[in-house]
């Protein structure tokens, strides 16, 4: 982070500035010195404020017309696609805008894997990233609770009924998630409560992942330290707020996409069936975000056993940065990692998929092997690597080439710039 | 990111479009209409909604309720937009409860143009009681709330067969060849010149069931017209706005480009 000696022009913003320097950190964040390397893969982090606020904004209206209690939520839920102005689209964007956000995140999730950007000296980063997902996957659950659908009503009753499992007091947790002795109303009044809450602890935390990330600057697509300001760098305005906001907009030509003209494709059939507590649907899958988790949760025989990996899945994700010994960051200088990425990738799509499929036969032998192979990508692949693997040469900085001469395994941007210039 | 990853990228997205579209899409193959309201620019025939509110009124409506629907929706554009004069006419036609008047007693009036679609039964257990124990779903959002949306409607109106040999049946169940399972507590609603349409379109089973299953489809998604429109209209906005975004853009990473 550069030393700013930011001083306000005028002298109402110098009298201001000098008693809160929201001045400065405007200029701090207009001036903070970007690698100017990054690629496409680093706008998600730009298009996931976006998908935040959109959610915030677009669930605050629905709040106000949107009735918690479970004889009256799946009426006013149809009251605000029916008769509220606009509802019909507020709604959409905010059912649709939960996919989106995870679709995105998902994608900022993998490019940090892939350019290793959780190493360090960005652990924190990761971390704080990590529990913005956590919360991400909460606030998404209890939000599909809320318009009292069948899928709402019986997703709620199988994931409460995971802490069920905690030996000695499994039972009494539940019976005091649910505020009862079965999801009922009390558990949909607590779940609305969480749900408006959980998106301002995620604000707070995004805040705190943005201010992490300005202390060692963004990595990028080389993965090597740079000196900031340099050659290296650009300013994050006009040269990143431009490129994020193009992005941005490619993002929600999708988006529009889902809301003007598949609004329904995402979610469940099943849902727009008020919730009926003695009729339990065919199959009960939640949204398409969680099925990996799903997937490996199933495929443990033992309930608490399933429990565990589960969260044991979230786990090695958050410690992460200790389980990759490799001291190389982006993917581009490691050609065993490389393949291991995309094996990786294939497995949590793969375990997507068999969340969806019912759990038995092939399916569940499948998942077993995914599962498996999952872990194994954390606690074998990864550690291992770092002491098998031999890097290819690292350049020296973004404008020049490599210290031994030949040119790095990718030619980045600045790369064929520079040969363009020889 | 280089090309060799990028395709790989692109494999694993098309093989997992392929694989979740085949987990997502219903296992029996449903009959298919090139129904007026799909796709992009889709919008409801007026006539076949008109048409298709005789179907529910004239048939489906001794059972199923459409509780979410007030009388008012039939006039509103974008529906079957019957004229205000009509609409008044089909609320006139039933009679509603209402109350407590001032002597504390409930009373029946005609209905009116804001009242919800009158129930065919008091409560829904009137409706499981009349029905062989099986509950006749409200038809509201019918549409959206099944798995192949209007095609599964359409499908189940025209799926009746006879049962094939050896298949057991108990009474007041019938063989259908698109309902789970195959069996179905209704009996075949719709048959050829069951009613007669008043703008006399020939009312076969394939007719009526095309139009009831339009204006279910209407009735669960009232505002998808606007929503087709309106999406075209953010859509084509989008598109000219990053159109300029990349121009920007490019003229300002320019400089970047040309310092080296």
């Amino acid at each position: 982070m550069s030393e700013h000696e930011y001083v306000p022009k005028s002298k109402a913003g110098k009298w201001f500035n000098d008693r809160l320097p929201l001045l400065s950190l405007g200029a701090h964040l207009s001036d903070y010195p970007t690698p100017k390397n990054l690629n496409y893969w680093w706008t998600f982090g730009g298009i996931l404020t976006f998908c935040l606020i959109t959610q915030i904004v677009t669930g605050i209206v629905l709040a106000m017309h949107y009735v918690a209690h479970a004889d009256l939520a799946f009426e006013s839920v149809e009251k605000i696609m029916r008769d509220v102005n606009y509802g019909w689209l507020i709604r959409y964007i905010h059912s649709n805008g939960a996919s989106m956000f995870f679709l995105a995140v998902y994608i900022h999730i993998f490019r940090s894997l892939f350019f290793g950007s959780f190493k360090s000296p960005r652990e924190l980063i990761w971390i704080i990233g990590m529990l913005i997902y956590i919360l991400m996957m909460a606030a998404a659950f209890m939000g599909y609770v809320l318009p009292w659908g069948q899928m709402s009503f019986w997703g709620a009753t199988v994931i409460t009924n995971l802490f069920s499992a905690i030996p000695l007091v499994g039972e009494s947790v539940v019976t005091w998630l649910w505020g009862g002795y079965s999801v009922d109303n009390p558990t949909l009044t607590r779940f609305f409560s969480l749900h408006y809450l959980i998106p301002f602890l995620i604000l707070g935390l995004v805040v705190l992942h943005i201010w992490a990330l300005h202390i060692p600057g963004n990595n990028n697509p080389i993965g090597i330290d740079i000196k900031k300001p340099s050659k290296d760098t650009v300013p994050f305005h006009p040269y990143i707020t431009v490129k994020d906001i193009f992005a941005l907009l490619m993002f929600m030509i999708i988006f529009a996409g889902f809301v003007f003209f598949s609004p329904n494709v995402l979610g469940h059939a099943d849902n727009y069936i008020p919730a009926n507590p003695l009729v339990t649907p065919a199959h009960i899958v939640p949204e398409w975000y969680l099925l990996p988790f799903y997937a490996i949760l199933r495929s443990v025989p033992d309930k608490l056993g399933g429990v565990v990996l589960m969260f044991g899945a979230l786990f090695v994700l958050i410690i992460l940065p200790w389980l990759d010994t490799s001291k190389v960051r982006s993917a581009t200088f490691r050609p065993m990692y490389r393949q291991f990425f995309w094996i990786f990738v294939v497995d949590v799509l793969a375990l997507g998929y068999l969340g969806a499929m019912p759990a038995e036969g092939i399916y569940l032998f499948l998942a077993r092997i995914t599962t498996i192979y999952y872990f194994l990508h954390f606690i074998v692949v990864l550690p291992a690597l770092g002491f098998l693997e031999k890097t290819d040469p690292l350049p020296a900085s973004i404008s020049e080439p490599v210290l031994t001469g030949g040119l790095s395994a990718v030619p980045t941007r600045s790369d064929k710039i520079i040969n363009e210039k020889k | 990111m280089k090309k060799n990853n990028f395709i790989k990228l692109l494999v694993t997205i098309l093989i997992t479009t392929f694989f979740f579209g085949k987990a997502y899409s219903s296992s029996k193959d449903l009959l298919k209409i090139d129904w007026s309201f799909a796709g992009l620019t889709g919008k409801f025939e007026r006539d076949s909604l008109q048409r298709g509110y005789q179907v529910y009124k004239e048939v489906c409506s001794s059972c199923h309720s459409m509780k979410y629907l007030s009388y008012r929706n039939l006039g509103q554009k974008g529906g079957p937009e019957f004229t205000l004069e009509e609409v008044k006419a089909i609320a006139a036609s039933y009679d509603v409860e209402d109350g407590p008047n001032s002597e504390g007693e409930m009373y029946e009036r005609q209905g009116r143009p804001s009242d919800h679609f009158v129930n065919p039964y008091p409560n829904d257990n009137a409706a499981i009681a009349a029905n062989g124990g099986a509950y006749p779903p409200d038809m509201s959002v019918l549409a959206k709330a099944r798995t192949g949306g209007a095609n599964y409607i359409y499908s189940i109106l025209m799926g009746y067969e006879e049962k094939p040999a050896g298949f057991v049946l108990d009474d007041g169940v019938y063989y259908n060849k698109y309902m789970d399972g195959n069996k179905i507590k209704m009996m075949s609603p719709l048959s050829n010149d069951l009613i007669e349409y008043t703008d006399g379109t020939n009312a076969t089973q394939a007719q009526m069931a095309k139009d009831v299953t339009t204006f279910l489809t209407w009735a669960a998604e009232p505002h998808l017209e606007a929503r087709h429109r309106t999406g075209t209209k953010v859509i084509i906005y989008l598109i000219l706005l990053a159109t300029l975004v990349y121009f920007s853009m490019k003229k300002v990473w320019s400089r970047v480009d040309a310092e080296k």
